[in-house]
């Protein structure tokens, strides 16, 4: 390698080793990463987004990848590249830290001598009996000491947490870990979605790239439910949906696997089998009813009997008169409510709503016959969201890493206490790599007990 | 309920405080700063009884739920950990005055909290029933509530270098009553060292709570990736001091600005972006 070839390299290195390249890559990533929450993203992208801008605008956005901006090539390649900084950070500064740590230099130099917090005490005893004396008054005070002859002193170095000025690469390694798990997710796993209707059984998940994954065993949806908080005041049930509840058979081959039949599945309470999951994130109506179901009151009589109602056709009332549905409606705030026509022969039909969350209301209505609505024929489906992520335990092992890192970085501190004995006299030192104040505290108290020893 | 009325109180002994800490500023008599905090400390008991009680009160009318669900309580709660996190620090390291420049965050919290928020107890949609909830919320919040401090903090710091820098620094003076510039560069700094572990903590506990309820820990959503732009200008801040040797003015500037993309994260994301944080809607 010739001399430019090795500078070249050379630049590279440093390049990727800076930190001033660290500090772009935050700010960049925390500029950049704004567009995203500003421009909606793929798949959540609302149709009628694309009338408000221009087509222009679209086309340039769409070469920028704004609309699936994180994961665009340039917003990957940032990532990528704070990665490799990290890397190479840590390859350049470990191996002195690691040095530091595990080889300390256990004579005080004359520089540090200057510079840190220093306290001087009378001997009495010989300069060996002293040095044992300090060095027994350290190991129990303080931390076993390494004694070291310079010349006509001795020096008695201590140290307490020296590794815990590795925990800022605890951090950084956390950080590779995390990216690792999400590697191994994306690679080893998929997401997914299928919408069970109750009574039938699927083996298939759509995964989210549009290919359908094969479970491995089969999944039965019981039965789905919803149910409502009861409405402030009284008065039944209210809009506010209380649970969402999946009943779930899992077979294998058509065989019952023990501990998953009948299995709860609810928002916040998935269901895991062979390292596949099943949340619950949606439901719906699976078909169109054909029997609408009605208790009728007759008010006079206080007698009430069951009425079943279908579309297009008359039904005849326990009074005489005739009647059939004409609508369904779902609307925010009232929830299912039929519409229904009543009519007495030849007269004109009249029409009126019946509400299934509020039983009560008919009764307002003063009919000699009262409905309640009690439901209809249509089956529920429940849409259940399927993920397979083996990499979700190196992301939590990596997020544990990050948190023991960020205390051992931030709260603990590598607390050195040298002592100079000399003829007739000792010098004791102290340096914190953090937290001065507290320290001195400390190494103040240390040699104030010290002094007041005879040695 | 009486839960409302404490808060009331709490809104009341804030307000007080703040205006003593005020008279403390100008006047630098030592028993109105020791007032100030006392008024800080009364409304921290007073609303801490107050928030128990709410919650209290939530399973009376059979809804069951800490009280950390909606705007108002989270507002509240933001409120309070500011005052936690101030009280931490003035009896750590006895620099009382900087309340002067904290309380009134903690009182505009209470004040837009007890003013214009709705204060009913609502029942929880099902995607928030989950312990995770109480460990999200008060990580994410006292970390937000040390980076409020860290800001006030560097405001101070900002208007102390700029009077000393015009050599206004006679004697008596307003700025006087100020800790030393090292020292308000010094609490910066510590505040987010307290705020950053707790944010980190924040994130991984709402990934992994989002995890168990939709099974996705990371999905890019506005709230989320605001969080992230937060924790990246805070590490931006931490490793410039570090090994940039950014101290002072730049690191009081980078605290603020931290600070306002907190509150951005916390407010703006929910109401005027959208996303899967539910409780910015406002009615």
């Amino acid at each position: 390698m010739s001399t430019n070839q090795r500078g070249f390299v050379q630049q590279v290195w440093d390049f990727f080793c800076s930190l001033k390249l660290t500090l772009f890559l935050l700010i960049t990533l925390a500029i950049t990463s704004i567009i995203g929450t500003v421009i909606p993203q793929y798949p959540n992208i609302d149709e009628r987004y694309w009338a408000t801008i221009s087509a222009g605008r679209k086309a340039l956005y769409e070469k920028l990848g704004f609309f699936d901006m994180y994961h665009s090539w340039w917003f990957l390649a940032l990532l990528a590249l704070f990665c490799i900084n990290l890397i190479a950070c840590s390859i350049k500064r470990l191996p002195h830290v690691f040095k530091f740590v595990s080889e300390p230099a256990t004579t005080i130099s004359e520089t540090q001598q200057k510079i840190f917090p220093c306290k001087e005490l009378k001997l009495e005893g010989s300069l060996d009996a002293s040095r044992d004396k300090l060095a027994a008054f350290l190991g129990a005070r303080f931390a076993t000491p390494t004694i070291t002859q310079v010349g006509n002193q001795y020096h008695l170095f201590a140290q307490k947490n020296a590794w815990c000025r590795l925990g800022v690469y605890v951090v950084h390694f956390s950080i590779l870990v995390i990216m690792a798990g999400t590697i191994i997710g994306n690679i080893g796993g998929y997401k997914g979605f299928v919408a069970i209707v109750e009574g039938e059984t699927i083996n298939m998940v759509k995964a989210r790239n549009g290919k359908d994954v094969p479970l491995g065993f089969e999944v039965k949806c019981d039965q789905f439910t919803v149910s409502f908080y009861d409405a402030p005041g009284g008065g039944g049930p209210s809009q506010m949906p209380k649970e969402f509840k999946s009943i779930l058979t899992l077979t294998e081959n058509g065989k019952e696997i023990p501990g998953y039949k009948h299995v709860r599945v609810v928002v916040n309470e998935p269901l895991t089998y062979k390292g596949i999951t099943f949340y619950q994130s949606s439901y719906g109506q699976a078909n169109d009813p054909s029997q609408f179901f009605f208790t009728v009151k007759q008010r006079e009589s206080g007698k009430s009997e069951q009425v079943v109602l279908r579309p297009g056709s008359q039904t005849r009332l326990p009074d005489g008169r005739s009647a059939s549905i004409v609508d369904l409606t779902d609307n925010p705030g009232e929830g299912l409510a039929a519409v229904l026509g009543v009519s007495d022969k030849g007269a004109e039909p009249k029409f009126f709503k019946v509400y299934k969350n509020n039983p009560g209301l008919d009764d307002l209505r003063g009919d000699r016959l009262i409905f309640t609505f009690t439901g209809t024929d249509a089956r529920m489906y429940t849409g259940l969201q399927v993920n397979k992520d083996p990499g979700v335990w190196v992301v939590w092992a990596g997020c544990l890493m990050m948190c023991l890192g960020l205390c051992i970085a931030f709260f603990m501190s590598h607390k050195r206490v040298w002592i100079v004995v000399q003829h007739g006299y000792a010098r004791i030192y102290g340096n914190a790599s953090k937290n001065q104040p507290a320290f001195l505290t400390e190494f103040e108290r240390l040699a104030e007990e010290l002094q007041k020893q005879t040695i | 309920m009486l839960s409302a009325k404490l808060f009331n109180a709490t809104t009341i002994f804030y307000m007080a405080s703040t205006l003593v800490f005020f008279g403390y500023l100008a006047g630098r008599n030592k028993h109105v700063g020791t007032a100030a905090s006392a008024l800080a400390w009364i409304g921290f008991v007073v609303q801490t009884a107050a928030i128990g009680l709410r919650w209290k009160e939530s399973y009376d009318i059979g809804l069951g739920h800490a009280p950390m669900s909606n705007l108002y309580e989270s507002v509240v709660f933001f409120a309070w950990s500011i005052v936690l996190i101030f009280g931490i620090i003035d009896i750590k390291y006895k620099y009382r005055i900087i309340g002067a420049f904290v309380m009134p965050f903690a009182l505009m919290g209470m004040a837009w909290a007890q003013l214009y928020l709705p204060t009913d107890i609502n029942p929880l949609m099902p995607a928030l029933q989950s312990n995770w909830l109480l460990y999200h919320v008060i990580t994410c919040f006292l970390g937000y509530a040390a980076f409020a401090v860290a800001c006030g903090v560097s405001i101070m710091y900002l208007i102390k270098a700029k009077s000393e820098e015009k050599g206004n620094e006679a004697a008596g003076g307003l700025m006087s009553q100020f800790p030393p510039t090292r020292a308000l560069d010094d609490l910066n700094y510590k505040a987010i060292m307290v705020g950053f572990p707790l944010l980190t903590l924040g994130i991984i506990t709402g990934a992994a709570w989002a995890n168990y309820a939709w099974g996705t820990y990371w999905s890019w959503d506005p709230k989320e990736t605001w969080s992230l732009i937060v924790w990246f200008v805070y590490a931006a801040f931490l490793h410039a001091r570090f090994t940039k040797g950014w101290v002072g003015k730049r690191a009081a500037w980078l605290s603020i600005i931290g600070f306002a993309a907190t509150i951005f994260c916390y407010l703006g994301v929910n109401l005027l972006l959208s996303g899967l944080h539910s409780y910015g809607n406002m009615s």
